[in-house]
Order: structure tokens, then sequence, then C-alpha cells
């Protein structure tokens, strides 16, 4: 039971970033009709904005202590970050230490104008052209995004540390009854799971409850009579393809102390999220979110020792051979409508 | 002739010159001078040329004529490599066994990954591949360790018994790879004045190779069977309501180019007798799309002009550094030079990867044929101009090369 119920919650985190990707991508899709294949680049992009704000913040100058020396006998030199000296030490070291909470802030503008730019400047030309060329052309822009920060940023992963507060973990299983550290659950992890929770909600309720979000939704079901009426539908798809980009970016902005972000995190997660998207059904919103914490927690079980004794390697390919059996069984996937893509 | 009508013929003829004369044709520039370094008649550079036109021809079969298009081709150029290894390892370090079984085992591969995946087609299809290439990948690495070698690679020791050859050659090596005693690592060089030839024997075979899966797929191109597959990809609705069930069609493409990938696999390991796994990721799958894109889908010569261009322009970009930027713009004024330096310095070296992306966005925004279709639009350009001004002077213009799209 308590064994169960650990897997359950080490699943939560990893499915907690499926889903974001995967609602932001089938957003995407939905909305536009487009296969975004840089959706991956953008989450990477949003873990290196907590990286550079981070590094922004923690920047120093150095002073020369002479009353103190280092091991060689030269005099010691201190470094103290400006916003240290600018705010009080004890105010700039909070700051610094909250860096991933504050580059939620720092990311959302960033992450929308990527958003906004890469559509209208890419995206655009290629609602008429095959889903092949979509996909060949944000493969492309994937790669580019990802070599690009990996010339800025070098090859190897940043660790990128959640505020002090949130280290350490929470014993779980002495509030549900169980022996004490049986049930160990990092905080980070939980505020993750929460954060995750908080946006997807935000989503829905965006689209569900403003007339912005019901237009979208009309959008959706039929472009081309909601045009008609005179609404400029291209404008409000394109500020979803912002809104889309910006979740996946604060999805990568608090993974970065989870996993130390490196340039080829966004393919990584990519190819996992299509696969999310796809076993959803393509254009489902909540059927992506579903999906997304389903494989998440299905994968951290596959990775149990006795499973793995069973089965070896299926830690390894539990996710696609879920997709596999779901696409060939229900080609529309678990809650898409029908006729969608079902070929 | 074999089967050809006399364009197609020709067509062949030009092919295998060309890649005959390669050796001498990529070495335009005498050894010593400042532009040796984009020489390519090297044997590496040129085994490359060949194995990857290979792999490329074959990945065209399939998204070429049937428009499927398959991000998992690489699982095949992996399979492909391993089962040539353990021929080495098990019977002898010739090269046939080692193709041969690469073959009929990629070909199994396929068929079952194809019998499975072509049940959907479009995107789907893709993620399927994409799906079966990335679990065949997490694999190799994990569980088929005692297979595959997981992290270090498969490669030949002295310790494997490799029944029908020696074990251990003469000066206590490993054996090279050779074909009935031709050593495929020995070249002959040739020095005509300032130039140097080196004719590999590695690079003839794989050259002989490629030409054979050329021919292969120029039959198929022009067969009954090619005239359904590009039907397939005109308007498989229609095809279907015609009564016909297309699906073994696809699968046979899809099983022909998946050999192709094994092949190109074997001789990989025959030039280089290791096998990884990273050869199954899905960069490489991606490679192959990138080459057959960049080159012209759906043509002959395309995928093969794509590999070339990419693995030519990976090797010399790769070799550019600060210093031979700093060289080139010397001449230009030094606060402009370090600007143009800096920018340049993004896409060379280790960011050729970059380049490579980036051109690979722009061919799929600006010329979705490939370089055949630029090469195409050039031409007609050339002739426009010569019908509107016939007084113009011929001979100022490059004589149009005798152009084969197809």
């Amino acid at each position: 039971m308590d064994a169960i119920l650990l897997q359950i919650l080490n699943g939560l985190d990893k499915g907690s970033a499926y889903a974001l990707i995967a609602l932001g991508l089938t957003l995407i899709f939905g909305t536009l009709g487009v296969v975004n294949f840089a959706h991956g680049a953008l989450f990477m992009i949003g873990a290196f904005c907590a990286v550079t704000l981070q590094r922004l913040l923690s920047l120093s100058f150095e002073t020369v202590d002479p009353t103190k020396t280092d091991f060689l006998g030269n005099p010691a030199k201190i470094k103290t970050p400006y916003i240290e000296s600018w705010l009080g030490p004890e105010t700039g070291a909070a700051i610094i230490d909250w860096s991933v909470p504050l580059a939620i802030l720092f990311s959302i503008p960033i992450m929308l104008f990527v958003g906004y730019v890469m559509e209208r400047g890419l995206i655009k030309h290629f609602y008429k052209r095959p889903h092949a060329d979509q996909i060949l052309v944000t493969f492309g822009l994937a790669i580019v995004l990802q070599e690009l920060v990996k010339h800025y940023y070098g090859a190897n992963p940043i660790p990128t540390g959640a505020p002090d507060a949130f280290k350490g973990s929470f014993d779980f299983g002495v509030v549900l009854g169980f022996d004490p550290n049986l049930i160990i659950y990092p905080y980070w992890r939980m505020v993750y799971f929460a954060f995750a929770a908080v946006i997807i909600g935000a989503v829905f309720a965006f689209l569900q409850f403003t007339t912005f979000g019901m237009v979208v939704r009309a959008g959706m079901a039929d472009r081309e009579t909601v045009g008609l009426l005179g609404i400029n539908i291209d404008k409000r798809f394109t500020i979803m393809f912002g809104i889309a980009a910006a979740v996946a970016g604060l999805a990568g902005v608090m993974y970065a102390p989870i996993n130390s972000p490196n340039y080829h995190m966004g393919m990584d997660f990519l190819v996992l999220s299509f696969v999310v998207v796809v076993v959803g059904g393509m254009g489902s919103l909540p059927g992506a979110v579903l999906a997304g914490f389903m494989l998440g927690i299905l994968e951290s079980f596959a990775s149990m020792n006795w499973i793995k004794d069973i089965l070896p390697g299926i830690d390894q390919i539990i996710i696609y051979l879920v997709a596999i059996i779901i696409l060939l069984a229900r080609p529309r996937g678990l809650m898409g409508r029908k006729g969608v893509m079902e070929d | 002739m074999l089967g050809l009508n006399n364009k197609d013929f020709r067509f062949l003829l030009i092919v295998i010159a060309l890649t005959m004369a390669t050796p001498i044709l990529l070495q335009p520039f005498p050894e010593g001078s400042v532009m040796a370094q984009f020489n390519a008649g090297y044997p590496d550079l040129m085994q490359r040329f060949a194995i990857f036109g290979i792999f490329a021809i074959g990945f065209n079969i399939l998204f070429g004529l049937t428009g499927y298009l398959s991000f998992g081709h690489a699982a095949f150029l992996g399979a492909g490599s391993y089962s040539a290894v353990w021929m080495f390892k098990l019977l002898s370090m010739n090269v046939i066994p080692g193709i041969i079984l690469a073959i009929i085992v990629s070909g199994l591969f396929a068929l079952l990954i194809g019998y499975i995946s072509l049940r959907r087609s479009g995107i789907y299809f893709s993620i399927l591949t994409l799906a079966f290439a990335q679990m065949s990948f997490n694999l190799a690495y994990s569980v088929l360790t005692p297979i595959t070698n997981g992290e270090t690679g498969l490669q030949v020791t002295l310790n494997d018994p490799r029944i029908l050859g020696q074990q251990v050659a003469a000066n206590g090596n490993v054996p090279p790879t050779n074909l009935f005693g031709l050593e495929m690592g020995s070249s002959f060089k040739l020095p005509v004045g300032a130039w140097e030839f080196t004719f590999n024997a590695g690079y003839y075979f794989c050259a002989v190779i490629a030409i054979l899966a050329f021919y292969l797929s120029l039959r198929i191109f022009r067969s009954p069977f090619g005239l359904m597959l590009r039907a397939i990809k005109t308007n498989q609705t229609r095809l279907n309501y015609t009564g016909l069930n297309s699906r073994p069609y696809t699968l046979a493409a899809f099983v022909i180019s998946g050999m192709y990938a094994g092949l190109a696999g074997a001789l990989l390991a025959s030039m280089d007798p290791l096998a990884g796994a990273e050869r199954m990721q899905w960069t490489a799958s991606g490679e192959v799309v990138l080459m057959t894109i960049l080159g012209g889908v759906g043509t002959m010569m395309g995928p093969v002009l794509g590999a070339g261009f990419i693995k030519y322009f990976e090797n010399i970009f790769s070799k550019i550094n600060e210093n031979v930027l700093h060289q080139w713009f010397s001449w230009l004024p030094d606060g402009l030079e370090n600007i143009v330096i800096w920018v340049a310095e993004h896409f060379v070296g280790s960011g050729w990867h970059l380049t490579s992306g980036l051109l690979f966005m722009l061919v799929v925004i600006f010329l979705p044929g490939g370089l055949v279709e630029g090469g195409q639009r050039i031409a007609a350009m050339f002739k426009r101009k010569k019908a509107d001004d016939d007084s113009d002077d011929a001979g100022h213009h490059p004589k149009q090369s005798p152009h084969v799209a197809e």
C-alpha cells in the first residue's frame, strides 16, 4: 500500500510536466491545426529563463578584504552580489534564494513574446501546408533554438536550486498513519504539482468563463463561421499560441530545480509529450491533462523493482507501449472527438 | 539497356562515372594550398557520402514515393550495424556475411514495425515510428546490453570466436574488415604534380553497392509498383475506393527502405567495426529526413545530393575555428572584423548543427523541392533569359548540364 502511494506521488511531478507541455501542444493543435515540434524547445527556454534570472541576480563585484588572506597568503577577494549591496545583505540574499519562483514573473512576458514572434514569423505561413511540412519546419526551429542555448550556456546541465525553504522532504507516511520515512516526498515536487494544478485550472477557467475563451472555443469548433461573424479569430489564435508558449515556459521554469536544465531537455520531453497528446486525443484539452498524469504515474510504477524483475526494461518503454496500443485500438485517443485526425 | 529507357540509362552511366571518379573530383585543390581544407577526397568522408547516400535513397523510396514520413529509420540503421558487428565477432571479418545478415535482420525488423505503424497514416504514422525507434534506442541502452553492449557500444575483440576466419591477425591485433582478403582500409595513393589522389578499397566497395542500390531504386521508381506507390501519395482514399488494398504496397515500400537502412548500417560497421546505440537515436532519424528534404523529396538524385551536401559541410564547418575565421576576415577593419567573426562563430565548429537546422528551415520554407528544385529553377531562369534575348552571347552563360530530375 505504502509502495503504491509512493509511486503515485513520484509520478505526479513528471506527470505534471507532461500534462503542462501536452496541454500547450494540444491547444495549438486545436486552435491553429498546427503540429508544433518546437514545443519542447519552449519548455527548455522556460527552464533557461530561470537559469538566466538566477545568474543575473547573482551578478557580483569583487572587493579585496585586507584583513583576511586566502591559503596562498594573498588578500582574500570577496564577491558581493550587486543586489545585496543595493538592498541590504538579508533582502538581497533572500531574493537570490527565491530566484526560481521570481523567474515565473520574469518568464511570462518573455515566453508570450517568443510565442507571438514564432507564430507571426513562422507558423502563420504553414497553416495551409501539409502536416509533414509543419513537423519539418518546427523540427528545424527546435534544433536552432536548442543549439543557440547550447552555444551560450554550454552543454552541461546547470544546477538551479529551489529556495531553501523548500529544500528537504515532507513525510507523507506519518500523516496517513504509516511508519515514518516510508513515504517521503520533496517539498519542491509538491510545489510543482500544486503549481501545475493551478496553471491547468487557470487555462481551463480562462477558456470556460471569459468571453475571449468562449470565442476561442467557438473558433476551435468552427473557425470559418466565427470569422464570418466579423470576429478576428486569427488574432485570438495568435494570442492563444502565446499563452500555450507561456504555459510550456512556466512548466520549464518550475522544473529547473527538479532536473538541472540542459540544452536537450526540450527534445527529451517533446517526444514523450507528443505521445501524451496522442494518447489523450489530438485537440482534447482534458485528454492531454488526464493522459499526462496517467502516463507519468504509469512510468513511475513501471520503475518499481519487482516489476522490473519480471519485465526487464519495462520502465524505459512503458509510455511508448501504451501509446502504440492506444493508437492501434482507439486512434482518436482517450478523449478525442470523433472524426478529428482519425485516419 | 538493363531494363531502363535510353534517358535513364544515360543518367545511370553519368552517376556511375561520377561515383567512380569521386576521389579525383573531390580533390580539386593542390596539397598544401590554402584551399586544401576544402578538399573532400579522403577515404573516411567519401565512404560516408556513399553510405548515407544509400540510407537516403532508401528513405526516399518510402517518403518520396508514398508520402509516409517515418521518424524512426535510424532504428534500422542501428539494427544493421549491430548485426554486422555480430557477424564479425562470430564468423569472420569478411564483410559479406555481415551485410547479408544486416539486410535480413533490418528487413524483419521493418516488417514488424511497419506492419503495426502502417495501420495509421499522417502524423500518427510519424509518431508511431518515432515511438518504436525511441523504444529500440532505450532498450539497446539498457536491457539489451548482452546483445548491444549498452553505452560502450559493440566492438570486435581478440577473444571473439570468428569460427571461419582468423581470430588474431599476424601483428597481434584484431584482423581488419576485408572482402575476401581485400582490406577495407587499404588505399592506393597516386600523386599527380601537386595533387594527391587516394583510391580506397572501402570507398570503392561502398560505391559499387551504392550504384547497385541506386539502380534498384531507379527500377522501383519506373516500375508499376512505383506507380502504385505514387498513387498512394496522391490520393489514398480514392485508391481505396477503386477496390485496391494499399497496405501491402506501403508495407513493401517500408520494408525495402528499412533494408536499405540496414545495408547502410552494415556498411558503416564494415568501414569501422563498432556499433553504438546512438545510431538509433531520433536525431539520427532526423538527419536522414534532413538529407532527403534538402536534396529533393521524390527525386532520384535529390537524396544522394542531400547526403553528400550535409556530410561535406558537416566536415568542413566542424573544422573551421576562430583562428581560421580571423585569417579569412583579416582584410576587414578591426571593429567590423570582430562583429563578423562574432556572428560567424555561431555557425562553425560545434555550431554546425545550428547551421544545419537553419538550412533545413530555409529549405522547407522557401524550397520545398530541395536542391533539385533549386537547380531546375535556375535552369529555367537561364532558359527564359535566352528566349527573351537571343542575341545574348551564349558563351557568357555556363553551359547547362544535362538536367536530370528524376
